[in-house]
């Protein structure tokens, strides 16, 4: 299997997984305006004192970009695995990994790109000022490929069990504290006029960390999830 | 069951050979078989018989190394198939319960993704005279959803046509096929075969192959 | 092993190797963990007396902290020991995993509601000892935080392996979220750190405190040595009752005197 197969295969995935959501596009935006109404309840319950909010919006943003992560994990092996395409992936020529990391990009494509465009919006909700809102951007930007990485470990390892869709959650979300930390920091640290760039990079190593066990752990879940 | 002696069935020798040795199945807490043992060699076909839970589904699983079997082991050309793995899967087509027919693409876009996903891409132009050659000829561009149980059976069946694989474990290929289309496929199986092709597969119903190597293995 | 045979006499490895590896058959593991808790009880039960004397009766009154900070005795200990033995648990994962032993993931199982335990005991004698110091039960100080994170964790691989009937499969998964979350755990306690200093000033901690007497540091390692001793007790104990109940129909079972009846 030359280098070029692999990476069509990986496009081919990527571009059949982004093919499927659009013939099914409520999944996608379900996610979204969860996350939209998400962020728009807290300053309903915390109250409309601009000082307040702006303290919290990072904070805010972040959470709630992690719970529709969060939300969108089950969709992404479930499917294959009803119809039985994720056994055809398992059985492939092309090595799983490469199948996966096709499908985690997709899952990133669908979830964390449009939470990061929509950001930005939702922060000036809460008083943001321009350059926050950059570096809100670029942390999610960073940030939520990292979540969606160790969320497909989540998903394959639930895959099929009772109660798999709460029991992502428990499993996930406590390895998702670091980029919490350090997304929500980032924007905090720029809004206290820090600079937000060691954050930055700490996130980047992060995703650089999780790419590479990511897909690995991934695909050997997904084996013993179809065994 | 208990096959002491190893049977062996084909034609042509000195080619990669599919080698099962003293297999055992345990599903839950039930052992299902043991001691299974067989060997299939190019333009043979195994069918494989038995009640339901006398794991047959299982059996074909392990070929495919998507289980593991609890005893024994299973061999491609001398090797387990447990360290070739992708080499061994690049030779393997296997076709399951489940047709991993997506409902909201086309039959078209069905046929070509999974044969991209095996990692052999096809032209638009292959992929619409397999489909026409299973009989869906003016439904290529129909989405799955829209189609009956035998034609999305047919349209998982189109991989048979498009992916050049030496070995085919096939789970039930005749579930919901009406009668045209079990003699069509019994004709590209037995084309299979004649080319050297080995087929391992499970049905209910007879089979009706011309090819003259076939061997009975039932599981009871 | 036709093929194997010269090769291991070749090198005179063999009779070790099995050996080793034979004690890794649930049925030769069953008896001899079976012999052994008796002795882990004594020590523990002797390690915690001589580390409760000691902690109570010999370590002097801390100067900044008075009678309280005696806690630190159940406290620090514990907290060691959810680390630790969730590092254990990661080993027999990945043991599990790369050479197929049934023996291994059954030991991971029983090691997790012990060191689910300890995490719980290291958060609850905190409190306890944070409310005097602090005057809070709960401070988001970064040792604490990154228990309860801990703990999250143990509670997550309970519930994965308690979610799936299989238990092969349930012992792989299992292994592989431990092995996922020991190469996180290091992260989250730098991360944990961090985001602990920017928000508030370094906090008061015992383990760091400078006028630790050289008694009270004996009481902490002979705690943490029963609480060892303890642990190993408690989970071979845990690991004989899942061997006898994955294992019901093989015959070394019920061939034993306690099944047998």
């Amino acid at each position: 299997m030359g280098e070029t197969s692999l990476f069509a295969a990986l496009g081919a995935v990527i571009r059949r997984d982004l093919l499927l959501a659009m013939r099914r596009k409520s999944d996608v935006l379900t996610t979204l305006f969860f996350f939209i109404i998400v962020v728009s309840l807290f300053p309903l319950g915390i109250g409309p004192e601009m000082a307040m909010l702006r303290q919290i919006a990072p904070g805010v943003l972040w959470v709630a970009a992690l719970l529709a992560t969060m939300l969108s994990l089950n969709r992404l092996f479930a499917a294959d695995h009803a119809d039985g395409t994720l056994e055809q992936m398992a059985l492939s020529a092309v090595p799983l990994g490469v199948l996966v990391t096709g499908k985690v990009i997709a899952h990133w494509l669908l979830s964390g790109l449009p939470l990061a465009l929509l950001a930005p919006v939702l922060g000036l909700q809460f008083d943001l000022a321009t350059g926050s809102l950059g570096v809100l951007v670029v942390s999610l930007l960073i940030g939520t490929p990292v979540l969606s990485l160790i969320g497909a470990v989540g998903a394959a390892l639930t895959l099929g069990v009772r109660g798999g869709g709460v029991l992502v959650s428990l499993l996930v979300l406590p390895l998702y504290v670091p980029v919490l930390i350090f997304g929500a920091g980032a924007v905090e640290a720029d809004l206290t006029g820090l600079g937000a760039t060691a954050h930055l990079s700490l996130l980047a190593a992060f995703l650089a960390l999780a790419a590479f066990f990511g897909p690995w752990a991934t695909t050997v879940a997904l084996r013993i999830a179809l065994e | 069951m208990i096959l002491s002696k190893p049977r062996s069935v084909g034609v042509v020798h000195n080619c990669p050979m599919l080698e099962a040795s003293n297999l055992e199945c345990v599903r839950g807490e039930k052992s299902l078989f043991r001691g299974l043992s067989f060997r299939l060699e190019a333009g043979a076909c195994l069918m494989v018989q038995g009640a339901n839970g006398s794991g047959k589904t299982s059996l074909l699983r392990m070929l495919c190394g998507l289980a593991q079997p609890a005893q024994g082991e299973i061999r491609w050309d001398g090797e387990p198939i447990r360290k070739l793995a992708e080499e061994y899967r690049g030779e393997l087509l296997y076709c399951g319960h489940a047709g991993a027919v997506k409902d909201d693409l086309t039959a078209l876009e069905n046929a070509r993704i999974s044969a991209t996903l095996a990692g052999a891409p096809v032209d638009e132009a292959a992929a619409r005279q397999a489909l026409r050659q299973l009989g869906l000829k003016g439904r290529e561009d129909l989405p799955a959803r829209v189609l009956s149980a035998g034609q999305r059976r047919r349209v998982a069946l189109t991989r048979l046509l498009l992916e050049k694989r030496r070995l085919w474990v096939l789970d039930e290929p005749l579930t919901a096929l009406d009668k045209a289309a079990v003699a069509t496929l019994c004709g590209v199986i037995d084309a299979h075969l004649a080319a050297g092709g080995m087929a391992v597969l499970t049905s209910h119903q007879d089979l009706p192959l011309a090819a003259t190597h076939v061997a009975q293995l039932r599981l009871d | 092993m036709g093929n194997n045979g010269g090769f291991e006499n070749r090198f005179g490895m063999n009779t070790r190797l099995i050996n080793w590896f034979g004690y890794a058959s649930p049925a030769t593991f069953y008896p001899l963990a079976g012999k052994m808790i008796p002795w882990f009880w004594a020590l523990a039960a002797l390690f915690g007396i001589a580390g409760l004397y000691v902690g109570f009766f010999v370590a002097p009154t801390d100067a900044q902290q008075g009678e309280g900070y005696r806690i630190i005795f159940i406290h620090v200990p514990a907290s060691w020991m959810s680390m630790f033995i969730y590092l254990v648990m990661a080993f027999w994962a990945a043991l599990g995993l790369g050479f197929n032993t049934r023996l291994s993931g059954m030991m991971a199982t029983s090691l997790a509601p012990t060191g689910a335990l300890m995490a719980f005991l290291s958060l609850w004698t905190g409190a306890l000892w944070g409310k005097p110091m602090w005057g809070a039960w709960w401070v988001w100080d970064a040792r604490l935080t990154s228990e309860l994170i801990l703990f999250f964790l143990y509670i997550g691989f309970i519930a994965l392996q308690s979610a799936i009937d299989d238990p092969r499969r349930a012992d792989k998964a299992g292994a592989v979220l431990a092995l996922v979350g020991v190469v996180n755990i290091p992260i989250i306690y730098f991360s944990v750190k961090w985001w602990n200093t920017l928000h508030q000033g370094a906090s008061v901690s015992l383990t760091r405190s400078p006028s630790m007497a050289q008694t009270m540091l004996w009481g902490m390692l002979l705690m943490a040595l029963a609480f060892w001793m303890y642990a190993i007790a408690v989970s071979l104990t845990r690991v004989r009752a899942i061997i006898l109940e994955r294992e019901r129909h093989a015959g070394w079972v019920e061939e034993l005197e306690e099944v047998a009846t």
